[in-house]
C-alpha cells in the first residue's frame, strides 16, 4: 500500500499533479508541502486503523489452531501445527453445534415473522387512512428510542407468566416484537414510495385487499424487504441482551450466550484453544456472508439511518 | 377501495400490534408503575411505597458511579467515534489526489478496500467482540501485553481490565473499535450524494482540504452526523455497553465498580439481587438520561437546513 509519497521534484507549474493542493490560486511551493505532509500523515492513519481492525481477527483465527500451551507462552507466534482437533472438540463437546442450531431456529423464525408482520403493519399504515393511523405509527416508531433494559424486568415476568420462558418460540415472539419499530418505520416509508396505480388496478379486477398485498405489493417491495431483512438478520443473530435475560436453560442457549458461558466455564477447565475455535466458528458465517453480500449488507445497514 | 377496508386493516394490524403491545409497550408501562412499589420480583406480593425507591437511588453511591460512567459513554464515545469516522470517510471519498484523466474529486488509493475492512467489526456480535478483547487484554498472556513485550516495552505491563483507573477506558476503546466502521460507511454514503460541482468550485477558489472539509462537507453532511450522534449515544447507553461491561469486566462491573454502567446495574439489581422494583427505578432514570441526551443533541445541533 502507498503509505509514503516520495516528494519527487515536480516541475514548477505542472498543473493537476497534486489534486486539491495544486489548485491554481495558491503559491505552488507551500501548497505542495502541505499536500505531502498531510498525505503521508493521513495515509498512515488509514493504514494503522485497517491493521487495528484486522489484527484482532487474524489473531483469533491463528489462536484457534494452536494448542493451549503455546497460546499462553507465545500468543503471537504462528501455530506449530494446525490443531484442527480444537475445532472438532468445540463443535461436538463444547455444544457449539447445539448453539448454532438454536440460533438458526430462533433467527429463522423471527426473521420470517418480523418481515411478514412488519410489512403487513407498514402496508396498512402507509396506504390506508383511518382514525388512529398516526397514533399507531408513532407508537411503533417511538419504540426505537427507548432503552430496552427498562422494559426487560417486567418483560421477564410477562414471558414467564405465559409459560414462554426458556422456549425457542417465546424468544422468537419477543425478537419479533423488538424488531418491529425499525421494520415498520423503514417499510412504511418504502410502501409510500410504491405507485398506487398497480394495486388499484388489481383491486378493480376483483382481487381482495389481502390478495393484492401478497401477490402485488410484496413482490414490488422486494428491495426494501431485503434491506430491512439484512438489518434484522444481523441484529437478531448478534442479539445478546434478550436471550441472556429470557433464556436461562443451558440447552436453549444461542451462540452469543453459549460462547460467553463457555468462556466462563472453560476458565476452570482450561480448554482455551477449544474456546477460540468456537469464537472463530461463530464469527465465520457472518464474515463470509458480509464478504459475499457486501453491497447489500452495507445498504441494508445504512439505509435506515439515511432516510 | 372501500369494500371490506376496515376488516382488512384490523386483520393486518391485530397481530403485529398485539405482539408489540404485549412485549414492548405493556412491560414499559409496568416498569414505571413498579418503580413506586417494593416488589422483589421473587414473589407476587408487593406494596406501594411512593417515592422510597427514588430516595434510595439518590443516596446510592453505586448508582451515581454508574450514572457518571453512562454519561461518559454517551458523551465521549460519539465524539471519538464520529470524529474518527468523519476523518476516515473524508479521506476515503474526497481526500485523494487528482489522477490524470480521473475525476476531480476522488478518494485516496485503496479506498474501496478500506471501506470493506473498516466495516468488518460491525457485522460481528458485540458479545463475540467483547470476548475476543477480554483475551487480548489479559495481563499475563494476552495479545496486547505480549505485543508490548515483543517490541521492547516489557516494563510497561498494565493490568488493563484489572486496573480500576484503566478498565473503563479499555471497555470504551472496544466500542470505538467496533462502531467506527459503521459510521465510515454511513458518512461515505452521505458524501457520495454531495454534488461534485460544489467541491470543484471550492478547489477553484483555492480551498485546501481542511477548509473544504469544514466549509463544504461537514455542513452538507450535518443531518447525517446528527442522527448518527443520537444513534451512537443510545447504543452507548443501552445494549452495547451492557454486553461489553458484563462480559469483559470482572465482577461484572469492574474492580471497585469502576466500569458499572446504568444498564448493567439495572440487570444486576433485578436478576441477581432480587430487587426488581429498585431496578425499574434505575431504569426510569436511564430513560430520562436517554431522552435528555437525544433532546440536547437535537437541540444543540439544530441549524439551518442546507439544500443542494
Amino acid at each position: 500500500m502507498k503509505t509514503t509519497q516520495t516528494p519527487a521534484p515536480v516541475p514548477a507549474g505542472e498543473p493537476g499533479a497534486a489534486g486539491p493542493s495544486a489548485a491554481p490560486a495558491g503559491p505552488p511551493a507551500r501548497e505542495k508541502k502541505e499536500g505531502t505532509v498531510l498525505n503521508v500523515f493521513s495515509h498512515g492513519i488509514l493504514v494503522i486503523w485497517a491493521i487495528m481492525v484486522a489484527l484482532p481477527l487474524v489473531w483469533a483465527v491463528m489462536t484457534s489452531f494452536k494448542d493451549d500451551r503455546s497460546i499462553f507462552s507465545s500468543p503471537w507466534s504462528l501455530p506449530d501445527t494446525l490443531h484442527f482437533d480444537n475445532w472438532s472438540r468445540a463443535w461436538t463437546q463444547a455444544n457449539m453445534s447445539d448453539y448454532f442450531l438454536n440460533t438458526v431456529l430462533v433467527v429463522g423464525g423471527s426473521l420470517l415473522g418480523t418481515l411478514v408482520l412488519g410489512s403487513m403493519a407498514a402496508y396498512v399504515l402507509a396506504r390506508f387512512e383511518f382514525p388512529g393511523n398516526r397514533f399507531i405509527y408513532y407508537l411503533f416508531v417511538g419504540g426505537m428510542s427507548f432503552p430496552i433494559m427498562l422494559a426487560l424486568v417486567p418483560l421477564f415476568y410477562v414471558v414467564n407468566n405465559m409459560g414462554l420462558l426458556n422456549t425457542i418460540h417465546g424468544l422468537i415472539l419477543v425478537y419479533i416484537a423488538y424488531s418491529l419499530p425499525f421494520t415498520v418505520f423503514f417499510l412504511t416509508a418504502f410502501f409510500r414510495t410504491l405507485p398506487t396505480s398497480v394495486a388499484e388496478a388489481a383491486f378493480v379486477d376483483g382481487a381482495s385487499h389481502t390478495r393484492t398485498f401478497f401477490q402485488i405489493m410484496l413482490p414490488m417491495a422486494k428491495p426494501g424487504l431485503i434491506s430491512v431483512g439484512i438489518f434484522n438478520f444481523l441484529g437478531q443473530w448478534n442479539q445478546y441482551m434478550l436471550p441472556t435475560v429470557l433464556n436461562t436453560d443451558p440447552d436453549k442457549r444461542v451462540l452469543t450466550q453459549g460462547l460467553v458461558q463457555l468462556a466462563v466455564s472453560q476458565g476452570y477447565k482450561g480448554d482455551w484453544s477449544g474456546l477460540f475455535a468456537g469464537l472463530v466458528m461463530a464469527m465465520l458465517p457472518v464474515l463470509a456472508a458480509y464478504i459475499v453480500f457486501q453491497r447489500q449488507v452495507v445498504q441494508g445497514l445504512t439505509a435506515g439511518a439515511l432516510k | 377501495m372501500q369494500h371490506g377496508k376496515y376488516r382488512f386493516i384490523v386483520g393486518f394490524l391485530a397481530v403485529p400490534l398485539g405482539l408489540y403491545a404485549l412485549f414492548v409497550i405493556w412491560p414499559f408501562i409496568q416498569s414505571i408503575y413498579y418503580s413506586f412499589t417494593d416488589w422483589t420480583g421473587l414473589s407476587p406480593e408487593f406494596e406501594m411505597v411512593g417515592l422510597a425507591n427514588y430516595e434510595r437511588m439518590l443516596d446510592d453511591d453505586i448508582f451515581w458511579k454508574s450514572l457518571q460512567h453512562s454519561l461518559l459513554f454517551a458523551l465521549l464515545l460519539p465524539v471519538v467515534t464520529i470524529g474518527l469516522a468523519l476523518f476516515f470517510s473524508f479521506m476515503i471519498n474526497v481526500g485523494g489526489r487528482r489522477r490524470r484523466g480521473g475525476p476531480a474529486i476522488t478518494g485516496v488509493r485503496g479506498s474501496s478496500v478500506y471501506k470493506i475492512v473498516y466495516f468488518f467489526p460491525q457485522v460481528l456480535s458485540i458479545a463475540i467482540v467483547a470476548l475476543l478483547f477480554a483475551f487480548a487484554y489479559n495481563p499475563d498472556s494476552g495479545a496486547i501485553n505480549s505485543l508490548l513485550r515483543g517490541i521492547g516495552l516489557g516494563e510497561l505491563q498494565p493490568l488493563w481490565l484489572g486496573d480500576p483507573d484503566l478498565a473503563l477506558w479499555c471497555v470504551m476503546a472496544v466500542l470505538v473499535w467496533s462502531t467506527t466502521g459503521f459510521f465510515v460507511v454511513l458518512f461515505s454514503a452521505g458524501m457520495a450524494s454531495i454534488p461534485a460541482e460544489l467541491y470543484e468550485a471550492a478547489l477553484l477558489d483555492g480551498a485546501d482540504r481542511v477548509t473544504t472539509f469544514f466549509r463544504v462537507t461537514l455542513p452538507l453532511l450535518w443531518d447525517t452526523v446528527q442522527s448518527g450522534w443520537v444513534y451512537m449515544g443510545i447504543l452507548a447507553l443501552g445494549a452495547e455497553s451492557f454486553a461489553v461491561v458484563q462480559i469483559m469486566t470482572t465482577g461484572p462491573g469492574g474492580p471497585d465498580y469502576s466500569t458499572t454502567v446504568m444498564v448493567l446495574y439495572v440487570y444486576q439489581k433485578a436478576f441477581r439481587d432480587g430487587q426488581a422494583a429498585y431496578a425499574t427505578t434505575i431504569g426510569v432514570a436511564l430513560l430520562v438520561v436517554t431522552l435528555a441526551f437525544s433532546a440536547v443533541v437535537l437541540r444543540l445541533g439544530r441549524r439551518e437546513r442546507l439544500e443542494y
